[in-house]
């Protein structure tokens, strides 16, 4: 909706920068792309973990299948050895399919959850795939409630 | 923070056209104010690496020997092409150039890849990355962490590993990442450097390049083979070997070099295909990190299968580029670079002279070549240093194929180890990893002592794959 997607650009462009926090990548399964879900406390007021863990947990699926090794990307490997890999040149990767998939899912996640929060998820492309990066974003409302209802409110009241 | 990266690098940069397009500089002073041209990220990239074609093709700053490996594979090739095939497909079949063209073909085209591909370069950590990693560090109790050495432990499918602080990237480095001091850039999955490709091998290109060195073995072997059926099938009749290389000089050539290559090449692609297999790089095959010597450690990335341990390393999916070269700087920050860079130009320029000719030098390993200084070049003047450290800083990155090509060229520290080399290769078993035998090396085994700079984990891994590497004969 309008409302959300103006809030977003008000955040980016208005609200003040508070912290940042960053979630690190989880390697107990090997050198695979995944993030910890480990809840980090300054987000504590700010947002349901829940919602947190699912938005973490879904980055971690799509990663997971991005780098899957199985009987489709073993053929794609030796169809591109076959091709002295010139057929990367040509084709978009599987991984780079993910990757757009990802970036549309962060975009449509900080509309709808975490911008009316008065927080914005940073695509962890950017960061190297090293870190999840959350800006937290000071509370515009006048009330200085935690709730991004009232800065809503108070960005379209001006 | 940003000031002191660039000075680190700047002064460093060696007097070749890089491609900084020169309207840039001129136009720094404007961009203060508004800036004119938006700039691509690769244009102010931190690491030593040259760009081209607008930042579409990447490689190490220093090309190495690439040129050179290129010109031995089309020398060679070329020859094949004019004296020995018009003879074989007269005496033989025509099959001949066909296997020969498609062979040379895939060698071309993968060592292209390999040189220009990203290797898996890791971009550096944001400023507030950084701050929030020290934070971290710091909270966690000074009674378990002292400030320097950093370290973390994670636990990798039950096996314990230690993850290690980057001082120039500014973050803790994943598992299987090692800065390579050559190119200034912590590179993932990292193999190790290789000047004859004159780029890092690493998550991204270990597939061009293990393709690369397996059809450069067949290449080579396939035109020592049709070489020596040419010369054969001419010397017959009693009419002798002389008489059949004056008749083809060019075949005496090709001779002379895939007779000196062919047993290097094929001996580090058996090695890698053990790499492969076993899923390990070459950075911690010399390290030992699986090996067991202390204590119960096994490799937690095998997948316990060596088919499958094949297919995940050469038939995975392709990662991306993580560092963006092509991307547009934000304009705010594009201009603020380019601020930086006029001071840093003026520096460059007055310290140049000075420094250019040691720049490179300073950076490469001080320690170890400083040790290789006292031991092999007694004099340790600056004129007779520089070409000694040279010499070792091509040599010990990729020693097998050096073993071979580098007779009488310019190792002159290692004249000692080409001559007994090939001997010993001869009686290799492809596979095999005795570390039995030793030669004797003077300028390997002076490298083979460790060293304990941070820079040297990956010179090490290089120093160390000489020494080692003898022995596999």
């Amino acid at each position: 909706p309008a409302e959300t997607f103006h809030n977003l650009q008000e955040l980016r462009h208005s609200a003040s920068l508070a912290n940042k926090i960053f979630i690190q990548r989880d390697y107990s399964e090997g050198t695979t792309c995944k993030f910890q879900t480990k809840f980090p406390s300054e987000l504590e007021s700010r947002i349901e973990w829940t919602l947190f863990e699912d938005t973490v947990k879904t980055l971690n699926n799509y990663y997971a299948e991005a780098e899957k090794i199985g009987g489709q990307s073993y053929l794609e490997g030796c169809l591109a050895c076959a091709t002295a890999y010139l057929i990367f040149l040509c084709m978009e990767t599987r991984y780079e399919k993910v990757l757009k998939k990802i970036a549309k899912y962060i975009q449509e996640q900080n509309e709808k959850i975490y911008a009316p929060r008065g927080l914005l998820i940073t695509d962890p492309i950017e960061r190297g795939m090293r870190v999840i990066e959350i800006c937290i974003y000071e509370d515009r409302g006048s009330s200085g409630s935690s709730s991004g209802s009232s800065s809503v409110s108070g960005s379209t009241a001006r | 923070m940003k000031n002191c990266d660039y000075q680190q690098i700047e002064p460093q940069a060696l007097p070749t056209p890089t491609p900084i397009p020169p309207p840039h500089h001129g136009d720094s002073s404007d961009k203060r104010d508004e800036p004119r041209r938006p700039r691509r990220k690769w244009e102010v990239f931190p690491g030593k690496n040259r760009f081209y074609c607008d930042g579409r093709i990447m490689m190490a700053r220093q090309s190495g020997v690439l040129p050179l490996t290129l010109a031995l594979i089309l020398v060679t090739t070329g020859l094949f092409f004019i004296f020995d095939c018009p003879f074989l497909v007269k005496h033989l079949t025509s099959c001949i150039p066909v296997i020969g063209g498609v062979l040379f073909g895939f060698v071309i085209i993968t060592l292209l890849q390999t040189s220009f591909t990203d290797p898996g370069i890791l971009p550096r950590a944001t400023p507030d990355e950084a701050a929030d990693i020290e934070k971290q560090i710091d909270n966690t109790g000074n009674a378990c962490y002292r400030p320097p050495p950093r370290t973390k432990e994670v636990v990798i499918n039950q096996q314990v590993v230690k993850l290690k602080y980057c001082f120039t990237c500014k973050m803790f480095r994943p598992p299987r990442t090692s800065h390579c001091s050559l190119c200034d850039n912590c590179v993932e999955r990292f193999d190790h450097h290789c000047p004859w490709v004159g780029n890092c091998v690493g998550k991204r290109n270990y597939r061009f390049f293990y393709t690369f060195i397996v059809s450069l073995s067949f290449l080579t072997a396939f035109i020592f083979g049709c070489v020596t059926t040419h010369l054969a099938l001419r010397a017959q009749d009693g009419k002798g070997l002389v008489f059949a290389l004056q008749e083809s000089p060019g075949s005496a050539v090709e001779l002379v070099i895939c007779f000196f290559s062919v047993w290097s090449i094929l001996g580090l692609s058996g090695f890698h295909t053990y790499l492969v297999s076993s899923n390990r790089t070459t950075n911690e095959d010399i390290k030992g990190s699986w090996s067991g010597k202390t204590g119960d450690v096994t490799n937690p990335y095998s997948h316990g299968n060596i088919l499958i341990n094949c297919c995940s390393v050469l038939c995975g999916p392709m990662p991306p580029s993580l560092i963006n070269r092509r991307g547009f700087l934000p304009a705010d920050e594009s201009a603020q670079t380019a601020g930086m860079d006029i001071e840093l130009q003026t520096l460059a320029t007055k310290s140049e002279i000075n420094v250019c000719t040691q720049g490179t030098k300073d950076l490469l390993e001080s320690a170890t070549l400083s040790l290789l200084l006292s031991t092999s070049c007694p004099q340790g003047k600056p004129q007779t240093a520089q070409t000694c450290l040279d010499n070792s800083s091509t040599v010990n990155s990729d020693p097998s194929p050096e073993l071979s090509t580098s007779c009488g060229a310019r190792h002159t520290t290692n004249s000692t180890g080409d001559t007994s080399s090939p001997h010993h290769t001869k009686t290799r078993s492809k596979k095999s990893k005795q570390a039995t035998v030793h030669i004797h090396n003077p300028a390997f085994d002076v490298h083979a002592s460790p060293t304990s700079s941070d820079t040297g984990p990956s010179s090490k891994a290089r120093d160390h794959k000489g020494a080692r590497f003898t022995t596999l004969h």
